[in-house]
């Protein structure tokens, strides 16, 4: 069923009763041609593409809970184009592209808003280091502007340029970037997955993989077992769980994010704005909610759920940038579970079982990723060959040494 | 969450850096590149029981070895680093003494 | 509806001036906004999000939807408020919200006939074409619609504060369960906090009509809080909400410290925010009565039936003059009953339950009946009721709902246990361990009846000293009304046309369920997400359960089965000003000062921030009207004379013990081991994954003593990674090493009169046999001990005298005035950073944690002989492969060419697009010494290509520079001028 304002208008005066279920909740096959393990946004896209751009025939996705309720349901929907590194720079200018055209695409409103990034600094040496990512952004050929102080201030008056701590020295801008309705996103690769035959298998649980001579042939879940000799794992803050059915060890730690909503307000801030000292960001939905977020907790965790520390970085943080806030009240709190890799640039690749797939450490950038994530893990695995703009995301680059530390932090998980 | 240092008793989660998995005591003897990519990179990470170091950054400066349940932040256990490595490490080249006048550079 | 003759628990004798949409209100302390507002006959408050329809006062607590007023004006507009949290003092403002041009009239009402346009989810299926339409129509229409009240965009004025507090027993409510324990705690003589959220303690005791020990609830609730607030070992919270549970049975709390005062005192803070550590805590929140759904339920005039009870006995306002009261409960009776005794017709008793045998009164009671619809757009004029006899209406202000209780167990699941259903009340009960040492008692317990909550809060209390190790002594339960609950499940009246709401605020009907389930969200949480049922302010308080209730019966689930979305904190909404106290203006973070900074400071040099320190940009002299040409005339100062510079900012470690060398040998790539005591030498450490981490210089002071500098970003990084070496790799060795950073002043002197200028400062001259190039020792200077280093950042003869940091401002003083006396003077961190890049000295902008001590050109560095952190990893084939980005200088070709941190460099003739991106520069500067600009940056293979020339493009700016790779080092590379 296709989605317009006629169809509104119709089913309106229908009495809503012929909207069909977005997606069908189908018994398991007992073998698929490719499995994804992992129902967000990821793999969701990972199914939809391998059924669209490979005309892969039976596909299915494997779902322990319900379809979005992971961290793409959980995130603070932040989508841009602005990394300094070769091997992440082509990878997310991709991914911005497939954001552009992703509405009609999967005939479902996401709300891709490209209401601007802006990155501030605040010293000279952060304005440097932003030089050189927005040139890296330009030679990729997207779009940065490297703004000073009175360029911020003409774009984001509501800042504190009055008595900031660490006073702005100027910010890189990227247009293009913006934000888009999480639940959308996730809903809208369900339904378009959905219609091209993928199956969604909720509330199936992985629970053992099995692998004869070096190759995967299949999965245990709590629906059965199922047989497939293509298997993703795309589990996201539970990756290392789930490859451990299959004995290997990830480079992943597992933490919680934790991030921010208030109540709903008129607008009062146009795009998203990310302060330079701490992680810090904040945006406002269309909802109205300011939604906001900063650092990781910095210690392992399942609990989704963080402490008061890191909630008061945040809070602290906010109050300095933009006084102005300080009136709007937190309406809901809640945290992710994230997968960091010891240089903080995620996996696409294969592992050293045959056909079994590993697609994780997206640390807490994976929302802006999930297009250019599924486009690429779905070429893999379809053609057996990394997609040109992953290529460097690869899992033996910790060995070699080839990382891509965006940071500068190290091999260190939680300083990502 | 509340941490009791052995040494402070117990303080506020704030006090405290997190640095990773208690695997990090085990550093190679060696220096070689692949027991140092698991010793730098790969985790059991599990849900449940991890064995993990805590620095007491902002009180007296000791290194943790905590054990703390990652689905509940329930800690089970806590210790100084430095008494839980298993064995006394061999010496890893010997300090020099430099002769008279000045040592080479 | 009126303020009745008698009654209530408002001072009378005092009338507060208060104003709502311009109009005057009558109110008296103890008054909230909502009972004035009830008792002036105000029905309509506000305008639902979506549909924009008249809506009235629904609760007298916390899970209010409907009556959120803004107060203040300008800088202090708070928007989203609720009425019945709102405590009037004289001169309170109030308007109301999401409403043009007023609330009587307001144009988007329009919505409402729209509304089956509207339904939930609507805007997924459609705003997609023209795509260009989204963002400049659809979005803005949608963004402006959105939200309740607006922020003034101005700074919040008012401070709050953050605070700790510690008990043995945190009690979380101050209703009869938790006024019970913490008296018992309280006398046991435990640590007690007893924190609730409302102005006067008592909970429901000072809205019902119940007796206590004989008198009024309300009454023993007063004494039991004058004897709490005279025990020194309980401290009573009240405006205080607790709004979340966090690990290791920490609490944050937000206390409205001065929002209720007309005039508060200058320095009180609007809130505060507390971090509560409690061994045990009770959960006496008490519960929360929820509605039941059929058409039309959303008028003004339908009220839930506890707080219709609330305004009547607390506030003596009356919120109508004929009633109808709909229950499937006991207690819904209670509201009948209230209603009659102040003189209020109730005009029918409508109970749902078939088997209900309501009590008689003045009313037409009704069993098996329901209520099938409401008419009065702006103000309930009418109820239709049906029964055994038919459908009818019913003239009737007010409409009393009682669906039953939710226990308040929010707080109880916010460590991520799931609530329990409880078949007996119908409702979720608190898990039993969801937060460890969290007992719950009362009602939030799901013991309703007064007597069990006062048994109940005191049973608590007794096992909390249990587990404290404290004696309870005897408790007497005072005599209450103990009724049994007698709740039948009912939520929602179908097969009754018209839209019944299940969320008021956020305008989801139990149509919108009903699409959600048909469309696949079946799921609790996916049923929220699709229609934002519980995502309004209220956070589903007073229709959550209400929602996934009828969407269990939609889809053939029990309730239990379906689920309940998740709890978290904040119980209520907090304000980013309270959880955020503190990091406003200069608070965000400290400010480090050097010692000698009074006396740069002085000399009125502008400041930067470098890290949290602040240092000196340069010292401007008369004429030099930007700060580039006072830094150029600093640097030909120090290549020509002398200059003076504060470098007290740089990380400092004292290292001591016989294992000092040998440590020193393990954290460094180069060997530190040989060097002799009175030298200094340059160190390079590594990260332990091979890149570079940091450097600095290491000074022998003596054969077990060393004195090692760091970066000045990267000194409390250095310190815990030697914390970490030593207590977690190398224990055993015999080393104590400790930051004395802030113990030592530190002046650098440099230039071809550095040696003169020292020696015109210290006690005992130097000469250049004494005291070569990187040497170190003893000096002191006007008989103050300090330490001499001859080690150069700038390439010319130069020193860094240290003294006890109390002397730093007078050491600075005494070299600059040296100094200038020699034609030279102070230089601050733009000519140091000009100077040092001439020289070719890496810093934090070439480290940038991913280069290598080979890309740096320090690969000889790393001792070959001896293990050290790094070492391992180091030899990775990635850090090691010969295309990596090698540190060069650039030369501008031409005099006026840009060189700027951050451009890239590409081919002369090729494309700027990542194929020919072979690096980028890190520091640049214009170089007074050779006249034109100068860069350090990372070429690929770049040590290769000496001599080949370069185009420099910054994109961002519009630089296209063509410039000389040459070797980095630009002036004196041999140097020569560092020695002799």
């Amino acid at each position: 069923m296709r989605y317009s304002v006629l169809s509104i208008l119709k089913n309106a005066l229908a009495g809503d009763v012929a909207w069909a279920p977005v997606w069908r909740d189908p018994e398991p096959q007992p073998a698929y041609d490719a499995i994804v393990i992992g129902g967000g946004g990821h793999g969701l896209a990972t199914a939809y593409y391998l059924a669209r751009n490979h005309r892969v025939a039976s596909v299915a996705v494997l779902e322990r809970g319900l379809i979005g309720q992971g961290n793409v349901g959980r995130n603070t929907t932040i989508v841009r184009a602005n990394y300094l590194l070769r091997g992440n720079s082509e990878f997310y200018s991709h991914s911005l592209k497939l954001w552009e055209g992703l509405e009609r695409e999967l005939n479902y409103n996401v709300m891709m808003s490209q209401r601007g990034v802006l990155n501030l600094c605040h010293s000279d040496a952060q304005r440097d280091a932003f030089a050189r990512r927005g040139n890296q952004i330009r030679f990729q050929g997207d779009d940065a502007v490297l703004l000073d102080r009175e360029g911020v201030r003409r774009i984001a008056p509501f800042l504190n340029f009055d008595d900031l701590r660490f006073p702005i020295h100027g910010g890189l801008l990227q247009v293009r970037a913006g934000t888009a309705r999480h639940d959308a996103v996730a809903w809208g690769y369900a339904r378009a997955a959905d219609a091209r035959g993928v199956d969604l298998l909720q509330n199936c649980e992985v629970t053992g993989i099995r692998v004869e001579n070096g190759r995967v042939c299949g999965v245990e879940t709590t629906r059965g077992a199922i047989a497939a000799e293509k298997v993703a794992i795309v589990a996201a803050g539970r990756s290392g769980q789930v490859a451990a059915l299959a004995g290997l060890r990830l480079p992943i730690e597992s933490h919680v994010l934790q991030a921010f909503v208030t109540e709903g307000l008129k607008p009062v801030l146009p795009g998203v704005v990310t302060f330079g000292m701490g992680h810090f960001y904040i945006s406002q939905s269309d909802k109205g909610g300011l939604v906001f977020g900063g650092d990781l907790d910095s210690y392992n965790s399942y609990a989704a759920r963080g402490n008061l520390p890191a909630v008061e970085h945040v809070m602290e943080a906010g109050m300095a940038l933009m006084p102005m806030i300080g009136r709007a009240r937190v309406l809901r709190s809640w945290g992710s579970i994230v997968d960091m890799t010891p240089d903080g640039s995620p996996i696409i690749d294969r592992t050293p079982v045959e056909g079994l797939f590993l697609n994780a450490g997206w640390c807490y950038g994976g929302f802006k990723a999930t297009p250019a994530s599924g486009w690429c893990l779905a070429h893999l695995m379809a053609t057996g060959r990394p997609h040109p703009v992953a290529a460097r995301l690869r899992l033996d680059r910790f060995a070699s040494g080839r990382v891509l530390d965006e940071e500068g932090a190290g091999a260190q998980h939680n300083l990502h | 969450m509340r941490i009791a240092c052995p040494l402070c008793g117990e303080r506020d989660l704030r006090e405290f850096t997190y640095r990773g998995a208690a695997v990090l005591l085990d550093r190679p003897a060696e220096p070689d590149p692949v027991a140092f990519d698991a010793y730098l990179h790969l985790r059991d990470n599990p849900a449940g029981p991890n064995a993990e170091l805590w620095h007491h950054a902002f009180g007296c400066r000791a290194w943790l070895r905590v054990v703390r349940d990652t689905r509940t932040h329930a800690i089970l256990e806590v210790g100084l680093a430095r008494d839980a490595r298993g064995r006394l490490a061999p010496g890893v080249g010997e300090a020099v003494v430099p002769a008279e006048g000045e040592g080479t550079a | 509806m009126t303020r009745l003759a008698s009654g209530g628990l408002v001072d009378r004798s005092r009338r507060l001036a208060v104003t709502f949409d311009g109009a005057p209100l009558v109110a008296h302390p103890g008054d909230t906004l909502a009972s004035a507002l009830v008792a002036n006959g105000v029905r309509l408050v506000g305008r639902s999000f979506k549909y924009h329809r008249p809506r009235g006062i629904v609760a007298a607590g916390v899970e209010e939807p409907n009556a959120l007023v803004t107060l203040g004006a300008g800088a202090r507009r708070t928007p989203n408020l609720r009425a019945t949290e709102v405590e009037v003092h004289d001169g309170l403002v109030a308007v109301s919200q999401n409403r043009w041009p007023s609330l009587r009239r307001d144009a988007m009402a329009v919505n409402d006939l729209l509304s089956p346009f509207l339904s939930a989810g609507f805007y997924y299926k459609t705003f997609m074409w023209p795509p260009a339409f989204w963002e400049r129509l659809y979005e803005p229409m949608i963004r402006a619609a959105a939200g309740l009240g607006a922020l003034s965009g101005e700074r919040d004025p008012d401070a709050s504060e953050k605070a700790f507090a510690f008990a043995d027993l945190l009690v979380i409510g101050a209703g009869p369960a938790g006024l019970m324990a913490a008296l018992v705690a309280g006398r046991a003589g435990a640590r007690v906090i007893l924190a609730d959220e409302d102005f006067r303690l008592g909970g429901r005791l000072n809205a019902e009509r119940m007796e206590v020990d004989g008198r009024p609830g309300a009454a023993w609730a007063g004494e039991v809080v004058t004897e709490l607030a005279g025990l020194p070992n309980v401290r009573l919270m009240p405006r205080t909400s607790v709004i979340g549970a966090y690990d290791g049975g920490t609490w944050g709390a937000v206390e409205r410290v001065s929002r209720h005062l007309a005039e508060p005192p200058a320095d009180a803070p609007l809130d505060a925010f507390w971090r509560i550590a409690a061994r045990r805590a009770i959960l006496a929140t008490g519960a929360i009565e929820r509605p039941i759904a059929f058409p039309d339920n959303d008028r003004p005039g339908v009220m839930m039936g506890g707080a219709v009870r609330a305004y009547l006995n607390r506030w003596a306002a009356a919120p109508g003059r004929r009633a109808v009261v709909f229950t499937n409960n006991d207690d819904g009776w209670r509201t009948a009953e209230a209603l009659v005794a102040v003189g209020i017709e109730v005009a029918a008793l409508v109970d749902a339950r078939p088997g209900a045998t309501p009590p008689a009164g003045p009313w037409l009671a009704a069993a098996g009946a329901v209520v099938t619809g409401t008419r009065g757009r702006r103000g309930l004029r009418a109820v239709r009721l049906r029964d055994a006899a038919g459908e009818r209406w019913v003239e009737a202000d007010l409409l009393a709902v009682s669906g039953g209780w939710n226990p308040s167990v929010h707080l109880a699941c916010h460590l991520g246990a799931r609530p329990v259903w409880d078949e007996g009340v119908a409702a979720f009960g608190p898990p039993a361990d969801g937060v460890p040492g969290l007992l719950a008692a009362g009602a939030a317990a799901g013991a309703f009846s007064t007597r069990a909550a006062l048994a109940g809060g005191a049973a608590a209390a007794a096992e909390a000293l249990a587990a404290l190790g404290l004696a309870a002594g005897t408790v007497d339960i005072p005599e209450a009304e103990d009724g049994p609950v007698a709740v039948t499940a009912f939520w929602h009246v179908a097969d009754a046309g018209g839209r019944a709401w299940v969320d008021l605020q956020n305008d989801v009907t139990v149509k919108d369920v009903a699409l959600a389930a048909r469309e696949g969200f079946r799921a609790a949480e996916h049923m929220k997400r699709y229609t934002t049922h519980g995502m309004a302010t209220d956070q589903g308080k007073l229709g959550g359960l209400l929602g996934t209730a009828v969407l269990a019966g939609l889809t053939g689930r029990s309730v239990a089965e379906t689920g309940i979305t998740t709890f978290r904190p904040p119980w209520t909404p907090v304000p980013i000003a309270a959880l955020g106290a503190g990091g406003q203006g200069q608070g965000f973070a400290p400010e480090r000062l050097s010692p000698a900074h009074t006396a740069i400071i002085a000399r009125g040099a502008p400041q930067t921030e470098a890290g949290l320190w602040r240092r000196p940009l340069c010292f401007p002299r008369p004429g030099e009207a930007t700060v580039r040409a006072a830094c150029d005339r600093e640097v030909r100062m120090v290549r020509s004379t002398v200059g003076v510079c504060d470098v007290s900012t740089l990380g400092k470690i004292d290292v001591q013990g016989p294992d000092a060398a040998a440590f020193l040998d393990r954290v460094y790539a180069n060997t530190i081991s040989t060097l002799a005591p009175g030298r200094v030498r340059y160190g390079l450490m590594l990260r332990e994954d091979g890149f570079a981490m940091d450097d600095g210089t290491v000074a022998r002071l003596g054969p077990a003593h060393f004195l090692v500098t760091t970066t000045t970003a990267a000194a409390g990084e250095v310190l815990a990674h030697l914390d970490f070496a030593y207590q977690c790799l190398w224990p055993e060795l015999d080393v104590a090493f400790a930051s004395v950073t802030d113990h030592w002043a530190q002046v650098a002197v440099a230039g071809p009169l550095a040696r003169e200028v020292v020696n015109a400062v210290i006690d005992a001259p130097v000469g250049s046999d004494g005291f070569p190039f990187m040497a170190c020792g003893p000096v002191s200077a006007a008989g103050v001990a300090g330490r001499l280093f001859r080690i150069s950042f700038s390439g010319e003869h130069a020193y860094e005298l240290a003294v006890p940091a109390r002397h730093g401002a007078a050491l600075f003083d005494r070299l600059v005035t040296e100094a200038e006396a020699r034609g030279g003077g102070a230089y601050g961190l733009e000519a140091l950073n000009v100077l040092r890049i001439e020289k070719g000295h890496p810093t934090h902008a070439e480290l940038q944690g991913r280069t290598t001590a080979d890309d740096l050109g320090l690969g000889r560095l790393v001792a070959a002989g001896k293990d050290c952190i790094g070492r391992g990893a180091a030899a990775r084939p990635g850090l090691s492969d010969p295309q990596r980005e090698q540190l060069v200088g650039l030369k501008a070709i031409e005099a006026g060419g840009r060189l700027v941190a951050g451009a890239h460099v590409v081919l002369p003739g090729g494309h700027t697009t990542p194929p020919n991106d072979l690096g980028y520069l890190t520091s640049a500067c214009f170089s007074p010494t050779l006249g034109r600009e100068i860069a350090l940056g990372f070429v690929r293979n770049g040590r290769a290509r000496t001599g080949e020339t370069v185009r420099v493009v910054c994109l961002l700016r519009g630089h296209d520079t063509p410039a000389e790779i040459v070797a980095p080092a630009f002036v004196d590379p041999e140097g020569e001028r560092l020695r002799g």
